[in-house]
């Protein structure tokens, strides 16, 4: 076990951990720390080999370790810095963290096509969430945005190239979820992308999984395309007996009235999915004949399709997560 | 395209080199055997042909060749001149000796000339930054260019292709 | 003081071959190093040098050494890094040209004091005739006992192989430079962990610079108490430069450290002084990544002692009035090179050169481009200035590799020492495309100290 103190929480955790997962388990445990826990826009824990890239969750160590206590001259990747024993990060409480961090999300805004309005990934974006939490009123970019090719990538999956913030998600998911990846990131630097190369479909049993690791909306579910905005659906548990061993069938229905719009995995408390689902289940079961629903999910993370309505700036801090589930609850009866 | 029996030799030799099951590590030097081969430019089946020799997926070829600038993924001419462009190249005459070279082919960078010889484009430092300006042709540099090497150089590949 | 320990042998005709170059006393160090040395007293006279890592980050090359890790039954490997694409560098290409043996030999003895099988010249792809000679003299050496199996009938197996890059500049960075080599796009691996622990696939490697690899051959022939007594405290033996741009002799001098910049730059032995009598305006002392100096802090420091050709006088100072010796690639401008060009220049390199993987490198190298143009085409506002400023502040120290870092110098020490340029860029935009500002105006005054 390794002592940490995480903007002056100490905790215990086991050898090994990440700086992000020590930061992540405090807030577990104590659910009110949860707005210290750093933003992960590449990290995803069940991806291996993920995270470090963004920069979104640089943190400061002001201590090394008992052994060696002196201070770490950069800011770290707290999704890829080991604890050490003794060790003292600060987040929240470090400005020049702060400072950086307002400049990762300008980074990664800056030939973001902000197309939120007819995004279908808005209201459970984690780079909306991101701006919101950590970005500027105004850009100061004056020039034309990026923009690339469109590419199809079959009928299932729509790629939005422009919308991509080159996490590599979703090729860590090709990679150790589906059976053999077709796609990956080519080309370099500012024009690298993510494509096929050749214009082919990702069509294998796993291939959906890429949408729901994606963190904004570079890729989304075709099916679901256009048919609601997900803050006017309602998300239920449930789940039913696949047939394909790896999948375990337990999903969210995304329903309006008795339709269901959309079908993903359950996401949990970090916007991690916990079991990846099959294409069967996610692209072909949309009836609720299909499913056996377990009863209406709370959403208790993002900042818009928590409250079904929006906030203003001002209601954020008033809006904690017992209101929120209030106010979901009552908004979403059929 | 397909690797003639010398090319195949030499594939086994490179993969050769490393240990066993770490034959991608021959990915680089088998796309540039395969370049050549293919007349200077990589298309997606000669790509495809390299990672069934390697053994490894086509994106692991697309992602690689698309990476660096070296390889072309769209057709070239015979002879690719890749000027310098960077900071000891440009304040030591690049940008004159890339005009030069635009009016003496006639097309613009990335354009091929009609007889499918020439094309120029400008690259990043080539690392012959003291005999500025330079460029690359093939597997040689030509340094000190003044615009009569760059007819020279022009002429002589005229010759070689027999026209 | 000048004394060559590298290429005193260079100009001999027919070095290349092994013939001549063992004629002329080449491979007794790896002789010396198999048969009469243990690997730890090979590391052990390269730690005593004070041989500090010629590629760039001066780190000293025996404690990387002995930081190399070695499980039992795992292979260790040595990874040369010939990719050599820092702008304004060229002398590991002049050094391979040349004598290639020494970098062989060099590798020989290096390997061997690693306890590595196999090494691995990874060699940037633009320097495609290299290659072959590299192979040759590879070949040569292996013909002649030097490589392969139980060499010198020590024991000790190795083999050399040379690898060609393909276009990239970022594969100069140590882990980049393996994914390279395994065949990957060259993307830095996220450290820890360090390559001397898990490098060239997932083994203990060392990557180590084609000059500091060859600096092993005089070391141990001379012991490293005797290299550690040339140069100039913690700066010891000799460094090869690169010199270019607006100067009488451009080319690769191998100078002793210590040596003033003033008389590298002006005397005939080196650079011969500005070319056409012109004024010197700002040189760039250590590749393209480090801060430029502008004339008035180029030969005195702004403590006005004597600029030196070593790690710590070119530092001196710190970024405010120093830069750093870097790779050594000397790019001299003289009183008609543009500065906001030249910045505008380097950073569309690094934009290129950027592998895309993290996000402060790969937008915000792009959008100082773009300002840069802006400001060296008559479009810019003051504003762009201090933008400039915050955006290479907020690429600075933040990126998984040093780029982020390479590409944040050039523009702050730009900005810090030419902002009256920028700023004419703006107020004078018409008059900016048709002549350059000249020399800066406010030459650098040491502060008076306190209470005089």
């Amino acid at each position: 076990m390794a002592k940490v103190t995480i903007d002056g929480h100490l905790m215990d955790v086991p050898d090994g951990t990440t700086i992000l997962n020590a930061a992540r388990m405090m807030a577990e445990q104590h659910p009110e720390l949860s707005a210290n826990v750093p933003p992960a826009m590449c990290y995803y824990s069940k991806l291996e080999g993920s995270g470090g890239k963004c920069r979104t969750c640089l943190v400061q160590v002001t201590k090394g370790s008992e052994k060696d206590p002196r201070p770490m001259p950069k800011l770290v990747a707290s999704c890829r810095t080991t604890v050490m024993d003794g060790m003292e990060v600060q987040n929240k409480l470090s400005a020049q963290v702060q400072d950086a961090r307002k400049g990762v999300v300008e980074f990664l805004l800056l030939n973001h096509p902000l197309d939120c309005p007819v995004c279908d990934q808005a209201g459970e974006c984690h780079l909306q969430d991101l701006g919101y939490e950590h970005g500027s009123q105004n850009t100061r970019y004056e020039f034309k945005r990026r923009t690339f090719e469109v590419e199809d990538i079959g009928d299932k999956v729509k790629l939005h190239m422009n919308r991509c913030i080159l996490c590599y998600r979703c090729v860590f998911t090709a990679n150790q979820i589906t059976e053999g990846r077709v796609h990956g990131i080519i080309n370099r630097g500012d024009h690298a992308e993510i494509s096929t190369y050749i214009h082919q479909s990702i069509d294998n049993d796993f291939s959906g999984n890429v949408i729901d690791v994606c963190p904004v909306g570079a890729l989304t579910d075709k099916t679901f395309r256009f048919k609601s905005r997900v803050w006017n659906t309602n998300p239920y548990n449930a789940h039913r007996e696949c047939t394909n061993p790896k999948c375990k069938g337990h999903v969210v229905l995304w329903m309006a009235g008795n339709d269901i719009l959309r079908v993903t995995a359950r996401k949990d408390q970090w916007g991690e999915v916990e079991s990846f689902i099959c294409n069967e289940c996610r692209f072909d079961k949309k009836s609720l004949g299909d499913w056996i629903v377990e009863g209406p999910r709370k959403i208790d993370r993002h900042s818009v399709i928590s409250g079904g309505h929006y906030n203003s700036l001002s209601d954020k801090k008033v809006l904690t997560k017992s209101t929120t589930f209030a106010v979901m609850e009552g908004s979403r009866k059929d | 395209m397909k690797f003639n029996e010398t090319e195949l030799k030499e594939v086994e030799r490179l993969v050769s080199r490393y240990p066993a099951d770490r034959q991608k590590s021959a990915l680089i030097p088998v796309l540039h055997l395969a370049q050549v081969a293919n007349g200077n430019w990589l298309d997606a089946e000669t790509m495809d042909y390299v990672a069934s020799l390697l053994k490894i997926t086509n994106i692991e070829v697309y992602e690689v060749a698309s990476f660096y600038s070296m390889f072309n993924l769209k057709p070239v001419g015979k002879y690719l001149f890749e000027v310098c462009q960077t900071g000891p190249c440009n304040i030591q005459g690049a940008k004159d000796i890339i005009a030069y070279i635009e009016k003496k082919l006639g097309v613009k960078e990335g354009e091929v000339t009609s007889d499918g010889l020439f094309s120029f484009k400008r690259v990043e430092c080539l690392g012959a930054c003291g005999y500025a300006p330079m460029l690359q042709l093939g597997e040689h540099f030509k340094e000190h260019l003044t615009p009569e090497k760059i007819d020279a150089i022009v002429d002589e590949h005229r010759m070689k292709a027999g026209l | 003081m000048s004394r060559k320990l590298l290429l005193d042998k260079a100009h001999i005709a027919g070095i290349e071959t092994f013939e001549v170059y063992r004629k002329e006393g080449g491979y007794r160090a790896a002789e010396k190093a198999l048969k009469s040395m243990t690997p730890d007293e090979i590391t052990e006279e390269v730690k005593k040098s004070g041989l500090r890592g010629r590629g760039g980050a001066g780190f000293p090359t025996g404690m990387k050494w002995s930081f190399l890790a070695k499980p039992e039954g795992v292979p260790r490997y040595l990874v040369c890094n010939a990719d050599e694409s820092e702008p304004g560098t060229f002398k590991d290409r002049f050094l391979m040209e040349k004598i290639p043996h020494l970098l062989v030999e060099g590798l020989i003895v290096s390997s061997f004091a690693l306890g590595a099988n196999t090494a691995y010249i990874y060699i940037r792809g633009e320097y495609a005739w290299i290659v072959h000679i590299l192979e040759k003299a590879i070949a040569e050496a292996k013909n002649n006992g030097f490589l392969g199996k139980n060499i010198l009938g020590t024991g000790f197996d190795l083999e050399i192989y040379v690898q060609r890059g393909a276009g990239a500049y970022i594969c100069g960075e140590e882990t980049a430079l393996l994914e390279s080599l395994e065949g990957k796009r060259g993307n830095p691996r996220i450290k820890p962990p360090f390559p001397a622990v898990k490098g060239l696939y997932d083994c203990p490697t060392v990557v180590n610079n084609v000059e500091s690899i060859a600096a092993s051959v005089p070391i141990i022939n001379m012991t490293g108490d005797e290299y550690a007594k040339i140069g100039l405290g913690r700066s010891t033996g000799t460094k090869l430069i690169s010199a270019s741009g607006n100067i009488n002799k451009p080319g690769v001098y191998e100078i002793v450290l210590g040596l003033s910049v003033e008389e590298f730059l002006m005397s005939d032995e080196y650079c011969g002084g500005m070319k056409n009598g012109k004024k010197l305006k700002a040189c760039v002392p250590g590749g393209s990544s480090v801060p430029i100096l502008p004339h008035d802090l180029l030969f005195k420091t702004a403590n006005g002692e004597t600029r030196l050709m070593t790690y710590e006088s070119l530092s001196d100072g710190g970024f405010a009035t120093g830069s750093m010796l870097g790779s050594g690639g000397f790019i001299v401008y003289d009183e008609d090179q543009c500065i906001v060009e030249n910045t505008y220049n380097f950073t569309r390199f690094y934009r290129h050169e950027s592998c895309g993987q993290c996000s402060p490198c790969r937008e915000g190298t792009g959008w100082m481009e773009k300002l840069l143009w802006r400001l060296e085409n008559g479009q810019g506002k003051i504003e762009d200035i201090d933008l400039l400023w915050d955006i290479q502040r907020k690429i600075e120290g933040n990126t998984i590799c040093p780029l982020g870092d390479a590409a944040s110098w050039p523009v702050a020490a730009a900005i810090r020492h030419f902002r009256e340029e920028f700023e004419w860029h703006v107020t004078h935009p018409k008059e900016a495309m048709e002549r350059n500002y000249g020399l800066r105006k406010n030459i650098y005054v040491a502060p008076t100290p306190a209470g005089a």
